[in-house]
């Protein structure tokens, strides 16, 4: 066998690939990271909030350089029926310092900056190539990939696909063993301008303070949520919709956004802020009921490309989950390569560093969570009846004396149409989740 | 208290599109002629899909965000076929 051009090609400068290919390349491995866009982030959109703490080791103080908008003090959860709107509304001081929580940023910013690491360390970075296969020699292991630039066969002792949610690698090696429309959801995204004082002034925030509002009951008939993030001078307003649902619903993405900014608990928010841009990614949902197999021998597949996205309602994350595995993937892929053994057996420290840390332990815990939050129940029966319950409540009806809690529980239970047993079933599936 | 509507042209305008003169997304309009349900004409949030009076569909790639929300709710067999278009072409989100 003729020795392989690189030791690691890795598909996709978005977080998971930068971090495989800083990893890797720090170890002393010769690292090519090939993205198809004009600069890494180009292609990549996300709702606006990533949790960098994954990055202490590989990039320490990271908060002096990362290219983030606003840090999140803020975060707000929000149920929203047509005319009301129950918030749970949390701010820290300690989320505005060092080292920080959750930050909104652009994700052309942020993947280029991590980008920039990946190359400071030494890892060749190529953009404007479109991977469209891979080679693999006669037992099946992958040996490299295909790209469509003139002579464009690159081969590598490991593959590290971070090739997004789509990823036809993944596909191609026959990793995923089907696609589900139901196990994907559709973001759809409106970056609006509107200027600093005025966020400020309108979230109850000051210099990088910043909110995090996330929506459950503001798509209409269609499953999903909305969220709502500041960054320095601008709104990220938007929804993600489940695909099924949306096709049936007969309402289009852009119809959806434009009635949660028409809420009446989100239009003053959003008031005189102008388009100036709109964007869309899908999203892959399922967690764990969608996870592909991630290695096989020469490859391995991290981020997106492995459905590695936390999608359970009060916790939306994604771009830790893509950094962490790109990380253990370069791991494994630098044991392989010291021990020259590129089989399934010589990559498994992948998988092992997965199971043994948050990656999949979060997804594990929250396995069904995604389908939980994303239920008929919980998108269209709950949020009226727990709206309705609280408004009863603090509803002064005088001369009528204050009715009790667990009388209004009851009847808005059954004016809602929620069976008993389904409450404590989905409480219950709630409770394993989320306590 | 309304804001200002601008149609789906403008809303398209704001994204940077570096279109190839090679279409990544082909359609066979012959497969999506007797397709009743239409899911891509809904979910595209591009609005790429345009029926036709006479019962086709028309397909634009050129304003394509590259989500793929089109293939994976298409319910028929080869009618999108679809592929990421050639490096440094097809959508750009923009840097701050």
């Amino acid at each position: 066998m003729s020795t392989p051009d690189v030791d690691v090609v890795v598909v996709g400068a978005g977080p998971a690939g930068s971090c495989a290919a800083i990893v890797a390349a720090r170890a002393g491995l010769s690292v090519v990271l090939l993205e198809r866009g004009p600069f890494p982030g180009s292609k990549n959109m996300y709702g606006g909030v990533v949790y960098p703490r994954i990055l202490d080791q590989l990039i320490p103080n990271w908060w002096e350089e990362a290219p983030i908008q606003r840090w999140v003090t803020r975060r707000s959860t929000m149920l929203l029926t047509e005319t009301q709107a129950l918030t749970v509304d949390f701010r820290s001081e300690a989320w505005g310092q060092p080292p920080y929580n959750g930050a909104t940023a652009f994700r052309p910013d942020w993947d280029h900056w991590l980008a920039s690491h990946a190359e400071a360390a030494g890892a060749q970075v190529l953009t404007d190539t479109t991977v469209v296969g891979l080679l693999r020699d006669s037992s099946g292991a992958v040996t490299g990939v295909r790209t469509d630039r003139p002579d464009g066969d690159l081969t590598a002792r490991v593959v590290i696909a971070c090739d997004g949610v789509n990823s036809f690698l993944a596909k191609e090696a026959g990793l995923y063993t089907h696609t589900d429309a139901k196990h994907f959801t559709l973001g759809v995204k409106e970056t609006l301008s509107l200027p600093k004082e005025v966020i400020d002034e309108r979230f109850a925030v000051r210099e990088r303070d910043g909110v995090d509002i996330e929506i459950i009951g503001g798509t209409g008939k269609v499953n999903g949520g909305g969220f709502l993030y500041t960054g320095l001078d601008t709104l990220a307003v938007g929804v993600v919709l489940k695909l099924p649902k949306l096709a049936a619903q007969q309402q289009r993405p852009e119809q959806l956004i434009a009635g949660l900014k028409q809420h009446p608990a989100i239009a003053p928010l959003v008031q005189g802020a102008e388009l100036k841009e709109y964007s869309a990614h899908l999203i892959p949902e399922a967690g764990v009921a969608m996870m592909p197999k991630m290695t096989m021998p020469g490859m391995l597949v991290a981020g997106d490309a492995a459905a590695l996205c936390l999608a359970a309602g009060i916790w939306l994350e994604g771009v830790n989950f893509a950094m962490a595995s790109g990380m253990y993937a370069a791991e494994a892929a630098v044991e392989a390569v010291g021990k020259g053994d590129m089989s399934a057996a010589g990559l498994a420290g992948y998988q092992r560093r997965l199971e043994g840390t948050f990656v999949l332990k979060d997804h594990r815990k929250l396995r069904r969570a995604p389908e939980l939050v994303l239920s008929d129940r919980v998108q269209h029966l709950y949020p009226p009846m727990v709206a309705n319950v609280v408004e009863r409540m603090f509803h002064v009806d005088n001369p009528n004396p204050k009715p009790g809690l667990r009388r209004i529980l009851d009847q808005e239970r059954r004016k809602a149409g929620v069976k008993r047993r389904d409450l404590l079933r989905d409480g219950w599936t709630g409770f394993r989740s989320f306590g | 208290m309304n804001e200002p509507t601008i149609s789906f042209q403008e809303r398209m305008e704001t994204a940077e599109f570096r279109v190839h003169h090679q279409a990544h997304i082909v359609v066979d309009g012959k497969v999506c002629a007797d397709c009743s349900t239409r899911e891509c004409v809904i979910a595209c949030p591009a609005n790429l899909f345009v029926p036709t009076s006479d019962g086709g569909i028309v397909f634009n790639y050129e304003q394509c965000f590259e989500c793929g929300t089109c293939y994976i709710v298409c319910n028929r067999e080869g009618a999108i076929s679809w592929h990421y278009p050639e490096g440094g072409h097809g959508v750009v989100f923009r840097r701050t």
